[in-house]
């Protein structure tokens, strides 16, 4: 057992295994070390890891705050629901690395002093989950109990209080409004609650074993460490792929200039993330700093290479639609304001002559929903709707001009269905 | 206690856009094209606090409430 020295830290496979079993897990990483509660909330503090679920909120603080909580013993959930059509980090982490997942819970559970560990998955891991669990049992590596929740499919179902919801066995997937009393507070069961995503505790995983040094080897002083990304549109087929932070994507992705002409913007964060011109996606540092400072964000590290040849207000339409049917249908802004926004952009893509107030109408639309949910749902359209016009201000020009674009592949996957996700 | 600052909260999901907070408190609130409240402002001025609290209480959903600034 080594820490790794390259930036292959989650992806580090051991001989090419597609499920990695305890035994070559332990082969590899060596058992969790002894650590006590305090040790281990100053190492994951001092790491500076963020959280990789997409709100990329420093874990070390989240920790503090829960483990604060004395009113009764913690809760952690394993949050691996993973509701993103064109992510795939997480289902591919769950599948291959199970005990890199369930370490980092049960490190969680230490630091929090929690005796309960909620792995919230969808129905397709349950059971490579439950074989995992079933090794650790026998080899009794847990001081914690273990349950397996299934998410349900929906975008929303990995939202903090929607996967609360989902574990209290209340409306499963479906946000609650939290107010200024949040999980971390008052989650499963009314106890103070830790929902973290897969990938970030597999970091915190690596991190208990190798020391916050060794993390912030790879990435800057912000952004410490590496994120796994999903990319689409760099090959035939989407692929896992873990990026140093601070890195560029056009070096991590091998795009050169001959290769970047075939991309007409780059989606970052998935369907509540932003579009960036391909030119500065490429070049920017890849951290949630840089994207945020362009109107973007990582988020759960979804990279969508979109190719010259599509209608790109078209690819928008089909995923504001599919994101407005995703909306949980709770609140009158989101309820009203992304249906709106989805006609508007339908207009602009397929009838631009009868969208009333022309592209301008549609980032004052954006302001009508922006901050007004229980959950962060209509931000995220909100951002995605209006990063679209602007990187797409040219083509929207055209469609304005010379009518919309005659024929159109789709591209970006879009589950058919208000919520059944095919994958 | 009337030195406290306060802020409204709208419990978006137990609203259901009856409009009365924006009649009894034009100065903070008002109605998106829907009739769903917007409110204006981050503190709740001290000289407009009776009245927004008892526009709180005058919400048939009671979806609107005061928060203290510094629990949130």
């Amino acid at each position: 057992m080594s820490a790794p020295t390259g930036p292959a830290r989650l992806l580090d496979t051991t001989g090419g295994r597609d499920v990695i079993s305890l035994d070559a897990h332990l082969e590899r990483w060596g058992p969790l070390p002894a650590v006590g509660s305090a040790a281990l909330l100053d190492a994951v503090e001092l790491s500076g890891l963020r959280g990789h679920g997409g709100a990329w909120f420093p874990v070390g603080t989240k920790w503090r705050a829960v483990a604060r909580s004395k009113r009764s013993k913690p809760v952690v959930i394993a949050n691996g629901a993973e509701g993103e059509p064109a992510s795939g980090k997480d289902r591919y982490l769950l599948h291959h690395s199970p005990h890199l997942v369930l370490d980092g819970a049960s490190v969680a559970a230490r630091a929090l002093g929690a005796d309960r560990v909620v792995v919230h998955v969808t129905a397709g891991a349950v059971a490579g989950i439950d074989a995992a669990l079933a090794e650790r049992a026998r080899r009794r590596t847990d001081t914690c109990s273990f349950e397996v929740v299934v998410a349900p499919d929906r975008f929303l179902a990995g939202q903090e209080a929607a996967a609360v919801a989902t574990v209290n066995g209340g409306r499963a997937g479906i946000p609650t409004f939290v107010g200024i009393r949040t999980v971390r507070e008052h989650g499963v069961a009314g106890r103070p609650t830790l929902v973290q995503n897969v990938e970030t505790l597999s970091h915190a995983a690596l991190i208990a074993r190798f020391g916050p040094q060794w993390f912030r080897t790879v990435g800057t002083e912000e952004s410490a460490g590496t994120a796994l990304a999903t990319v689409t549109g760099r090959w035939d087929a989407p692929r896992i792929v873990e990026v140093p932070l601070g890195t560029t994507l056009g070096h991590a992705l091998g795009i050169d200039a001959e290769a970047a002409r075939g991309i007409q913007g780059v989606l970052l964060g998935g369907y509540g993330g932003g579009w960036i011109p391909t030119a500065t996606a490429l070049s920017m540092p890849f951290t949630e700093e840089a994207a945020r400072s362009h109107g973007s964000s990582i988020g759960a590290g979804v990279v969508v290479l979109l190719p010259t040849g599509v209608c790109p207000l078209a690819e928008a339409a089909r995923v504001v639609r599919y994101m407005e049917g995703e909306g949980a249908g709770q609140c009158g802004p989101c309820v009203n304001g992304l249906d709106l926004l989805a006609t508007s952009m339908e207009h602009l893509a397929y009838r631009p002559r009868s969208l009333r107030g022309g592209v301008a109408a549609l980032p004052t639309l954006c302001g009508l929903v922006e901050g007004r949910g229980a959950c962060r749902h209509p931000d995220g359209v909100a951002r995605f709707v209006r990063t679209a016009v602007d990187v797409f201000g040219d083509h929207a020009a055209l469609h304005l001009s010379r009518g919309p674009c005659q024929t159109s592949r789709p591209f970006l996957s879009v589950p058919a269905g208000p919520v059944a996700q095919v994958r | 206690m009337s030195r406290a600052r306060y802020r409204l909260v709208v419990d978006p999901i137990a609203c259901d856009g009856a409009g009365v907070c924006a009649e009894l408190l034009p100065e903070m609130i008002s109605l998106d094209p829907w009739g769903f409240p917007v409110v204006h402002g981050d503190e709740v001025p001290p000289s407009l606090l009776d009245l927004a609290r008892r526009t709180t209480v005058s919400c048939p959903r009671l979806a609107l409430t005061l928060v203290h600034l510094d629990k949130s």
